[in-house]
C-alpha cells in the first residue's frame, strides 16, 4: 500500500510535469523536498534528546507507571491488545496528555517511545498491530485543548476575538477523534473475520 | 441551533479576554511545571536523575536518523506531485463534486492539502485568513480544520519510520478516513456557529 501510493505520487507527477512543462519545478522539487526532510529529522534531535532523557527519568521514578495507573479504566478499553501494567500505557497515555496540551515537541518522542513498546509486545514483527493502528488513529485526528498555532495566526491578522475557534475546534476535533475510533474498530472487525 | 454549540459559543463570547491570558499563562507555564516535577520526583525516589537523563537521551538521536530516510522518500514525492501541478489538476477535478455537496469551494484545496503536507496547510490556512480575514466565514473554517485536524502521512512516516514498520496494514485508510469526519466535522460546526454558507 505505501509502496504503491509512493510510486504513484512521484510518477504521476514526473509524467504530469512533461505535459504540464514543469519540468523544471519538479527537478527544484527532489532537492526541495529531501531538503526539508533532512531539515525536518535533525531539528527534531533537540527535542527527541531532551524529551526521551527527562521521560527515562520519569519511568525511573515510577511516574510513568502511576500515571497509566491514574487512567487505565479508559484507556485498557481503547487498547485491549496490551496488558494495563505494560509501559507502552505510560507512554501511549503521555503522548495524548502531551498532544492534548498542544506540546506538539514532546509528543513526537513519546509516540515513538509508545510504538517501540508496542513493537515489543507485537515480538518485534515489522508489520503494524492493532494498538498501533488504534493508536495512530487517535493520533492523527489530533485531539487538541488549545490550537495554539492557529489563534497566533488569527491573532497576527487582527481578529476581534482570536480564541473564538477554541470551542469548534474542540468540538471538530472530539468527532474526528470519536470517527477515528470508530472507524479503526471497524477496519479490525473485518480483519479479525477475514481470519 | 443545538444547545451544546450556544454554550460553547457563549462561553467563548464572554470568557474572551480571561480565556486568552489563561491560555497564554498555561502555555508558558505547563512545559515548566512537567521538567520541575519530574526532576523532583526523581529526585525524591533516589534515581540518578543527571546519568539517567544522559542514558535516555541517547536513544533520541539514533531515532532521529533512522527517520531521514523515510521522511526523505515520502517528501520528495509530496513536493513532485505537487510542483508538477498534478495535484491542482486533482483538485480542479473533484471541485465541482465538492461543491455539488455544498462544500465552500475556496477552502477544498485546504482540505486536500491538510493530510499531505503540514507546511503547506499552514501557508494556505495564512492565506484563506489573510485574503478573507479573520472573522470571516472562510477565514474561521480554514482556522477550525487546521486546527482540528493533523499531518497524517507525516505521522505514520515519523512513527512507523522510526520502529521500523513495513506493513502499515490499515492505519492510513483509518487516518484519511477520520481526516475526511473532521473536515465535515468542521464545515458544519462552522456554518452553524458563525452563520455563512
Amino acid at each position: 500500500m505505501v509502496n504503491l501510493i509512493w510510486v504513484f505520487l512521484t510518477v504521476i507527477g514526473l509524467v504530469y510535469a512533461m505535459f504540464n512543462g514543469t519540468m523544471e519545478e519538479v527537478n527544484e522539487a527532489v532537492f526541495k523536498g529531501s531538503k526539508e526532510a533532512v531539515t525536518i529529522s535533525i531539528g527534531l534531535i533537540s527535542v527527541l534528546v531532551f524529551w526521551l532523557g527527562l521521560m527515562k527519568i520519569a519511568e525511573e521514578a515510577g511516574l510513568l507507571n502511576f500515571f497509566s495507573k491514574l487512567c487505565r479504566p479508559f484507556i485498557s478499553k481503547l487498547f485491549p491488545d496490551i496488558p494495563p501494567n505494560h509501559p507502552a500505557m505510560g507512554y501511549i497515555l503521555s503522548n495524548l496528555m502531551a498532544n492534548f496540551f498542544g506540546l506538539g515537541n514532546a509528543a513526537t518522542p513519546l509516540g515513538i517511545k509508545a510504538m517501540e513498546q508496542m513493537k515489543a509486545l507485537n515480538d518485534g514483527k515489522n508489520e503494524a498491530s492493532r494498538s498501533m493502528i488504534t493508536f495512530l488513529a487517535v493520533n492523527t485526528s489530533s485531539i487538541t485543548l488549545v490550537p495554539t498555532t492557529v489563534i497566533a495566526i488569527r491573532m497576527t491578522y487582527g481578529a476581534d476575538q482570536p480564541t473564538d475557534i477554541v470551542g469548534p475546534t474542540i468540538l471538530a476535533t472530539l468527532i474526528s477523534g470519536i470517527g477515528a475510533i470508530l472507524i479503526d474498530r471497524y477496519f479490525h472487525y473485518r480483519r479479525s473475520r477475514r481470519g | 441551533m443545538p444547545f451544546s454549540l450556544i454554550a460553547i459559543s457563549t462561553i467563548a463570547e464572554a470568557g474572551g479576554g480571561d480565556l486568552v491570558s489563561f491560555i497564554n499563562w498555561l502555555s508558558l507555564a505547563l512545559i515548566p511545571l512537567i521538567i520541575a516535577g519530574i526532576l523532583i520526583a526523581g529526585t525524591i525516589k533516589k534515581v540518578p536523575t543527571y546519568e539517567t537523563f544522559v542514558e535516555g537521551g541517547k536513544e533520541g538521536i539514533q531515532i532521529a536518523f533512522s527517520i531521514i530516510p523515510y521522511l526523505v522518500g515520502m517528501l520528495v514525492a509530496i513536493t513532485i506531485f505537487r510542483a508538477s501541478g498534478a495535484l491542482d489538476f486533482v483538485m480542479g477535478l473533484l471541485k465541482p463534486v465538492f461543491t455539488a455537496i455544498g462544500f465552500p469551494a475556496e477552502v477544498v484545496p485546504l482540505a486536500f492539502i491538510r493530510p499531505i503536507s503540514g507546511t503547506a496547510a499552514l501557508g494556505m490556512t495564512s492565506d484563506l485568513i489573510a485574503t478573507y480575514g479573520p472573522d470571516s466565514f472562510i477565514g474561521q473554517l480554514a482556522a477550525v480544520m487546521q486546527g482540528s485536524t493533523d499531518t497524517t502521512l507525516y505521522i505514520l512516516t515519523v512513527y512507523f519510520g522510526a520502529v521500523g514498520i513495513k506493513k502499515m496494514g490499515d492505519a492510513l485508510k483509518v487516518g484519511l478516513l477520520a481526516d475526511l469526519i473532521g473536515i465535515i466535522a468542521s464545515v458544519i460546526i462552522v456554518s452553524l456557529l458563525f452563520g455563512g454558507a
